[in-house]
């Protein structure tokens, strides 16, 4: 699209790296063979993706306008994968190992988010930056432009590794036990392109943590996540990783198995290649919705997995890359631009503090381990930044520090080796383009994934409600007491969780429902997860709310947790006292949905006028007007589903995994009693008649993850009566909650509910 | 360099008054302009960044131009960003852009739904060229634009603006209306 796209090759020279220049002329070449109908849709999409050119939402074609879902009419009909239009704008994920950035680089995203995008970059929940709205044609050149200051987009998306992450205060963290900065970088470009890397099901996620108790590298939510340890052997200090594996959010959460409580520094690599070589040979292919690491480790179990591991790596033909970097590494610093010093305004004089200062300083500034040096941290609302803001902390990252900035999965900046004594000045130079916003990691500096806005899977509009909540708590922010102050909120579009609702106070998903005769966003909320410990507890379902009483409900869990809390208890400590069924009280509270006469605000999601439908991802069916009181069956299998919740609470294990069980079964039967008006009581002839009339004729089918939550049903149904773990049984409750949200998801397009939310 | 070769010219309208409208007004508008057509370009979404300050507040984006209500620097105003090469010369592409700018001006004046909330100062102009590789901000392109922007805003006064980080900008007031 862009004139000059052909023009930059030439104009870059040799700044862009050989190797990179030579990729970039690969994916060039792609693209044209490609225009040519030389490569098939599936291959040029992982090819694209690989490259970190996503599709976006109506890339297909198909949007909803809120009356009707209406064609799109690109210029083109040629395509650049499955069901994606080649005009169709898309987003391109830019990687940021650790979240590493210097000031030439934030010069060039905001030169680049100008003239090929919208003129917003986004920082995601894994220190990634996004750009939406991008066409195909122009990737090349900006790619380029990108591998100019040193940054590639390869294996940004697709079945690949996926951006290293770390904590964006390493090697200046008060508490950590190393810097684990070398080592994240290390293991980023010796991963990067791999062959023992190329042939995964799936994507594969790497994060490292300087410690354990904190929550800055999520280590437990991760494929590979490793813990700085060290360990006295031979009256020296050892370093290495405390290694966790087959960690992973979306739909089917699992903690991180520990793999091992110390793998010696010089063994992180190897051990890192090993278990990418099992991974590709062992994990699943076929089925994308059981082919991440996760599955593997639950399918071998943690013992097998890692005899496998240490066969493989026993095997490993020896690679200098390994340990080369580690010389290096007692060297690696980041240096200060300027001499330590003192923060020096304001003591004992409040009046002489900028206006503003004390609760910034209060909230987003972190006093380094090194005296007399702090990190600050750059609020960013919704993670979101314009070039003119770039350039702004590109200037400030030279005036105060040697270009010392990260992004973090909170989808904030921070900078990094402020002398003290300048704090206050540049706290003035944020303030001037509005990014002093003194609210960092506190409950108004809420985290979403994109949402409805541009991901074709967003069910509901997870930025609109960070919007909405964030505008809201923010205007109360300082009379948030501290308990309320320090919460965290995270929100997704779907079942996803690319929001990370799992490990939030209060997380929330997007889902829809049935509501007298229209579909009505809603979302899932999730309570008492941890954002602590590496992410240390994932948070359960408590039930749906509608999408505008999302605020309400807020109020009223963040209310009672202020009002009851006893001295000193947190509020996973407050939710666990409370129990799950005081939980679904509270939220039972906001469920209902006026009639569409009384209050159409309920049928649109936020920041979105249009009447809600799923018509922008769905592909339906309409099975015509059959009456049936489906959804007051699906919800007595949402409340079956909570029971099991707490019976597992109640330490009743095998009778929380039958509840789950039973409850997915009369998801199941409610379906056919709605498609034949008759079902069977039997479960094995549920079983068999769900199978034939739902999953082989795909009806149940979601479009992203196909035919995964009946497999979930099947295997539940196998397993039935067996004895299950306090973890088996709480993935069986994860599984059947997901089910029945699939039943919701099928019974909408089987119904031929609204005119108003056709589907195409 | 060659005027003509330049391309993605971008025209911003500034509004005269900015008191009265929430930018969030703006959100239903574009998708009912999606809706019923209402642009000769492709539209496709709508991206709502009117909670970032100083940004480029509400888009209509479209397949070959995005319009939207912009708040640059907090100055609002309609902004036409052209996407798409165009055939023709730098004063025909100059030209298309005013118009299509002016006529997305009307069409939020006139719009029920705003209830005359917005106005606009059609003599306060910014042009932009979003391609630094065609138009660098630099004496070069200034140089080489200046006489086509005279000839186009004849009576005008144009400056350029910005640093060289920026895309070529200029700005363009008067006291009388132009004609394309």
């Amino acid at each position: 699209m862009k004139a000059s796209n052909l023009q930059w090759k030439e104009q870059l020279g040799d700044r862009v790296p050989d190797h990179l220049a030579a990729e970039l002329d690969v994916f060039e070449h792609e693209i044209a063979l490609k225009k040519q109908g030389k490569i098939e849709d599936r291959v040029f999409a992982e090819t694209r993706l690989r490259r970190g050119a996503y599709g976006q939402r109506y890339d297909n074609g198909q949007r909803s306008d809120g009356q009707t879902t209406r064609t799109l009419q690109y210029p083109s009909s040629d395509t650049k994968g499955p069901n994606t239009l080649w005009d169709a704008p898309g987003m391109q994920r830019i990687k940021i190992p650790f979240g590493g950035l210097n000031a030439a680089q934030l010069e060039m995203l905001a030169d680049l988010c100008e003239e090929y995008s919208d003129g917003i970059a986004h920082v995601t929940t894994r220190q990634d930056i996004q750009l939406h709205f991008i066409h195909i044609e122009d990737t090349p050149a900006l790619m380029r432009r990108l591998a100019s200051v040193g940054i590639t987009t390869r294996e940004a998306c697709g079945n690949s590794v996926r951006n290293v992450t770390a904590c964006p205060i390493a090697g200046v963290c008060r508490e950590q036990t190393f810097d684990v900065t070398p080592y994240a970088k290390a293991i980023t470009y010796f991963m990067l392109g791999h062959p023992d890397a190329q042939s995964f099901g799936r994507k594969f996620k790497i994060a490292f943590s300087g410690c354990k108790e904190n929550a800055c590298a999520l280590v437990r939510l991760h494929d590979f996540g490793a813990i700085a340890v060290t360990r006295e052997q031979d009256g020296k200090t050892r370093r290495g990783f405390e290694l966790w594996v087959g960690g992973g959010l979306g739909p089917v959460p699992q903690q991180a198995r520990l793999y091992d409580e110390f793998v010696a520094e010089e063994e992180i690599l190897p051990v890192a290649q090993a278990i990418a070589r099992v991974f590709a040979r062992l994990g699943e292919k076929k089925n994308r919705n059981t082919a991440r690491l996760k599955f593997l480790v639950s399918k071998l179990g943690i013992e097998e997995f890692k005899k496998l591991v240490k066969a493989e790596r026993e095997i490993l033909p020896y690679d200098s890359r390994w340990t080369d970097y580690l010389k290096d590494v007692p060297h690696y610093a980041e240096e200060p631009l300027k001499p330590p010093s003192l923060l020096q305004i304001g003591v004992g004089t409040k009046e002489a503090r900028p206006e503003g200062f004390e609760q910034w300083y209060s909230n987003n500034v972190y006093r380094q381990r090194q005296q007399g040096y702090a990190t600050v941290t750059i609020a960013l609302p919704l993670g979101d930044i314009t070039a003119s803001q770039l350039r702004l902390v590109a200037d400030v990252a030279r005036k105060y520090l040697k270009e010392t900035i990260r992004s973090t999965v909170e989808q904030n900046l921070v900078l990094r080796w402020v002398s003290e004594s300048d704090l206050p000045a540049l706290y003035a130079d944020l303030k001037r383009v509005d990014l002093a916003t003194p609210v960092a990691g506190t409950i108004v500096d809420v985290s979403s994934c994109p949402g409805t806005d541009t991901c074709k899977l967003g069910i509901a509009s997870s930025r609109g409600l960070a919007g909405e909540l964030r505008m809201r708590l923010a205007s109360k922010n300082a009379e948030l007491d501290e308990a309320i102050g320090g919460l965290r909120i995270k929100i997704s579009g779907c079942f996803n969780s690319c929001g990370q609702h799992h490990v939030a106070d209060l997380g929330f998903y997007g889902v829809s429902r049935n509501k007298n005769g229209y579909t009505v966003p809603h979302f899932q909320v999730l309570l008492g997860g941890e954002w602590g410990n590496n992410a240390g507890t994932y948070g359960l379902a408590i039930g749906a709310v509608p999408s505008k009483r999302i605020p309400e409900t807020v109020d009223r869990i963040t209310g009672r947790y202020r009002s009851e809390r006893l001295p000193g208890e947190n509020f996973q400590a407050f939710i666990k006292r409370i129990g799950k069924a005081e939980c679904k009280k509270m939220i039972d509270e906001f469920a209902a949905v006026p009639t569409h006469d009384q209050d159409a605000s309920f049928y649109s999601d936020w920041g979105d006028p249009r009447e809600f439908s799923l018509g922008d991802i769905g592909v339906g069916e309409c099975a015509g007007e059959v009456v049936f009181p489906v959804d007051f069956e699906l919800v007595a299998c949402e409340r079956e589903a909570f029971e099991a919740q707490l019976q597992l609470e109640g330490g009743h294990i095998d009778k929380a995994a039958r509840m789950a069980y039973e409850s997915m079964l009369h998801g199941a039967q409610t379906l056919l009693k709605f498609k034949f008006l008759l079902a069977p009581e039997d479960p094995d002839k549920i079983v068999d008649e769900f199978r034939t009339h739902f999953y082989d004729t795909e009806l149940f089918f979601d479009p992203f993850v196909r035919g995964k939550f009946a497999q979930d049903f099947f295997r539940a149904h196998e397993e039935a009566g067996l004895t299950r773990t306090a973890e088996t049984a709480h993935q069986l409750i994860e599984e059947a909650q997901l089910f029945i949200e699939a039943c919701h998801s099928c019974y909408q397009r089987m119904s031929s509910v609204p005119a108003k939310a056709a589907v195409g | 360099m060659n005027p003509d070769a330049v391309q993605h010219i971008n025209l911003k309208i500034f509004v005269a008054d900015t008191g009265a409208i929430d930018l969030a007004e703006l959100v239903p508008v574009f998708h009912r302009w999606i809706k019923d057509s209402v642009c000769p370009e492709m539209l496709i979404d709508v991206a709502d960044y009117a909670h970032v300050s100083a940004g480029p507040g509400v888009l209509l984006i479209g397949h070959e131009a995005n319009y939207s209500l912009d708040n640059r620097e907090n100055r609002l105003g309609l902004l036409y960003n052209r996407k798409a090469a165009l055939d023709g010369t730098f004063q025909s592409r100059l030209a298309q852009a005013h118009r299509a700018a002016l006529e997305a001006c009307d069409r939020l004046e006139q719009d029920a739904a705003l209830y005359g909330k917005l106005k606009f100062d059609r003599n306060a102009i910014e042009v932009f060229v979003n391609d630094r590789l065609l138009a660098p901000n630099n004496d070069e392109t200034w140089q080489a634009l200046k006489p086509e922007l005279e000839k186009y805003f004849a009576g005008f006064t144009i400056e350029r603006r910005g640093e060289p980080r920026d895309l070529f900008r200029v700005s363009i007031s008067a006291g009388t209306r132009s004609t394309v």
